[in-house]
């Protein structure tokens, strides 16, 4: 359909307000256009506002409570804010002070990104390789093993604490020989670096193959006749197609590392801990001091706020893509 | 540049019985555009992919000028191929897909610009070496996975029906620059297409392969002239040759009604007393009245200066359908009644058992 209309041919009203919306560009399967038409149609765009509301609503109550002063905080609500006027930073100027006998809240700050930057990369290394591998390389018994993969994701987390906290403390040893020695490091963000990337690998391969194997055959196979080997063949092609997948579940893990605290508590104890064990411990043994969690929640949520934003573009396309042909 | 040999190359896919080619020879002089042909299923394209290297060679050998290429992985073939949906690296703009194989290469920058440019002259493509593949038309494409085989100057061009997703008109134009693309460049190329209009057209030389097995090459003229067999006779050809089966009688053959005049020596090796006759369309002469074989005329497709009369005749109470080349203008209608003769040098005879031809001669009287 041209988005051109001669100016003076008559137009009814709603397709004057279609072309106004630009809708007439959009181009693509009837399906698909009703359902945009659907979504950006008027009492749509209402509903997600109120529903943006509701749930913005509490955020802002945090904000608001995160700057007013102690004594406010304990003793009247957000919404009287206009009643009982007063804002101050002291929650935050004591928030990243605070912290237990080995840390403060900001050195936790720190830990968080030492701990989620390689949690998210090491994974999504791998399991791109992995993906790559089980989609496109032929080798025996490359189903079972990706079956075995699979099935891995029903194993609850919880019960491979014990096991893992055994392999970074003794290592293994069959039948008397010892075939790792384990980590010995006392504390380290390595532990909880390799606690993280078993626990995402499953979904990561599965979810990239899937996206790598709907790759079309001929372009790799084009590739390998332009003289393309498995690693070219990777960086050049495979990689750069894959990007909104990578981006998409890259986002997730790191959504998922940085708010994680059970991994965080059994691996990452002591100096290495993660700002979500301080957050915990922040408000005091009877929660007597949660105006400084206030604050302390703010600071935990920028990072997120900050990645999701930057890479939004592919959260979405990294969602939809695969699924939409055409 | 280098000859192309297959020397006995099977490739036989695993849990199937019989192997979807089978013991192909086939040599392909240097420079030749040689074109494999056959219906669906038939082994074409797999024969092209073994010398991608793409597909295994379970058995025989593949080599390539005098290197025998049967185990080397497709990187190192030196050879570049057009694949049937482009399979254009969507990421790249159109230089950066057409020098891909020279960046892998290892070839310099400035050399893989003027290479990729000199190429996108060659085919019109200057004014969108900046685009994605998705700003493309289908042409465009076509003529950009052209334009990627070219820029290696590679020692062979496969081809693997690049292009039937264009439209009928596109098409033939881009036949004819292709077929004289390569010619120019003098490229060895082996070429896959189901359509025997392009195989004609477009090959020095065609094979015509049917169930994995090759069944005759030779120059378009030779397939069209001297088929070695039923099935070359039927494919090769549009409308296709009319395939009757005929009796042996006493100084040549006899159909229904008609009998043709053809010599005891050609019968001599018939394994029986009946062999399949073939005349095409425009091998024969059509009469109001007279000796020969009565039809009667369904209709009459019209093509401007010829026509094509499809009829039928009962031979022995079975209803024999036939298509005879008559002229554009002046014809008979449908619900006539005419009656047909071939020319008895043009008929030809092939074994009924077998299908293998019989007549020796080369029918090629026309000179």
């Amino acid at each position: 359909m041209s988005a051109v209309t001669p100016i003076d041919l008559p137009i009814d009203r709603s397709t004057e307000k279609q072309l106004a919306r630009g809708e007439a560009k959009i181009e693509g399967s009837t399906a698909a256009r009703r359902t945009k038409r659907r979504l950006t149609s008027r009492s749509a765009t209402i509903a997600a506002l109120i529903i943006a509301i509701l749930w913005t609503t509490p955020t802002l109550g945090l904000l608001i409570s995160s700057l007013r002063p102690a004594k406010e905080v304990a003793t009247t609500g957000w919404w009287t804010i206009f009643s009982n006027w007063g804002f101050t930073f002291d929650n935050y100027v004591q928030v990243l002070a605070a912290g237990n006998t080995q840390l403060t809240m900001s050195e936790a700050f720190l830990n968080s990104i030492a701990i989620t930057l390689p949690a998210t990369v090491i994974p999504l290394v791998i399991a791109s390789l992995a993906a790559y591998a089980f989609a496109w390389i032929d080798f025996k018994g490359k189903d079972w093993v990706f079956i075995g993969v699979f099935a891995l994701q029903i194993v609850p987390l919880q019960m491979a604490l014990v096991p893992l906290l055994s392999l970074f403390s003794r290592g293994i040893t069959i039948g008397g020989v010892q075939l790792f020695s384990g980590l010995n490091q006392g504390t380290s963000y390595s532990q909880v670096w390799i606690a993280h990337t078993i626990f995402a690998l499953p979904l990561a391969i599965f979810l990239l193959h899937n996206f790598v194997s709907e790759i079309p055959r001929e372009l790799i196979e084009a590739a390998r006749v332009d003289g393309a080997g498995h690693g070219q063949i990777f960086f050049r092609i495979i990689l750069p197609l894959t990007m909104p997948a990578i981006a998409a579940f890259g986002i997730f893990q790191f959504l998922w590392v940085w708010n994680d605290l059970l991994v965080a508590l059994v691996f990452a104890d002591g100096t290495v801990a993660p700002i979500t064990k301080l957050l915990a411990e922040v408000t005091g043994k009877y929660g007597q001091e949660w105006h400084l969690l206030t604050a302390g929640a703010f600071i935990a949520i920028v990072i997120p706020l900050v990645v999701f934003f930057a890479l939004q573009r592919y959260f979405v396309r990294g969602l939809l893509a695969g699924s939409t042909k055409g | 540049m280098a000859s192309v040999t297959f020397d006995k190359a099977s490739r036989i896919y695993p849990g199937q019985a019989r192997p979807a080619v089978d013991k192909l020879d086939l040599d392909v002089a240097d420079g030749e555009f040689l074109v494999l042909v056959g219906p669906s299923g038939c082994g074409k394209s797999t024969s092209l992919r073994m010398l991608a290297g793409l597909e295994e060679v379970n058995e025989g050998s593949i080599r390539i000028g005098d290197r025998d290429v049967t185990d080397v992985p497709p990187k190192d073939r030196d050879i570049a191929m057009v694949f049937q949906n482009y399979a254009l690296y969507p990421h790249m703009t159109v230089a950066e897909n057409m020098g891909f194989a020279l960046k892998i290469a290892g070839v310099n920058k400035e050399e893989r610009a003027s290479r990729v440019l000199e190429a996108a002259k060659l085919l019109d493509l200057e004014d969108y070496l900046g685009r994605k593949p998705k700003a493309l038309s289908g042409g465009q494409r076509q003529r950009v996975a052209m334009g990627r085989a070219i820029v290696r100057s590679p020692q062979v061009f496969l081809m693997d029906e690049p292009l039937s997703n264009l439209d009928a008109k596109l098409r033939v134009q881009t036949r004819t620059q292709i077929a004289s693309l390569t010619r120019r460049l003098g490229v060895t190329t082996v070429y896959v297409t189901h359509d025997q209009t392009e195989a004609l057209t477009m090959g020095d030389r065609i094979a015509v392969l049917k169930d994995g097995i090759l069944q005759q090459v030779g120059t378009p003229r030779d397939l069209y002239a001297k088929p070695e067999n039923v099935f070359v006779a039927g494919f090769i050809g549009s409308p296709a040759m009319n395939l009757f089966d005929a009796d042996i009688v006493d100084g040549g053959l006899k159909f229904g009604t008609a009998t043709a005049k053809v010599d005891r020596e050609t019968l001599a090796g018939a394994s029986g007393k009946k062999v399949t006759i073939g005349v095409r369309p425009e091998d024969v002469v059509v009469a109001k009245s007279g000796e020969g074989l009565p039809v009667d005329v369904d209709i009459v497709e019209e093509l401007g200066a010829d026509g094509y009369l499809y009829g039928h005749t009962d031979v022995d109470g079975n209803r024999v359908d036939i298509v005879v080349r008559v002229d554009g203008r002046v014809h008979p209608n449908a619900g006539d009644k005419v009656v047909i003769t071939p020319q008895p040098d043009h008929i030809h005879v092939f074994d009924l058992e077998s299908g293998e031809r019989l007549s020796k001669k080369a029918v090629e009287t026309s000179k």
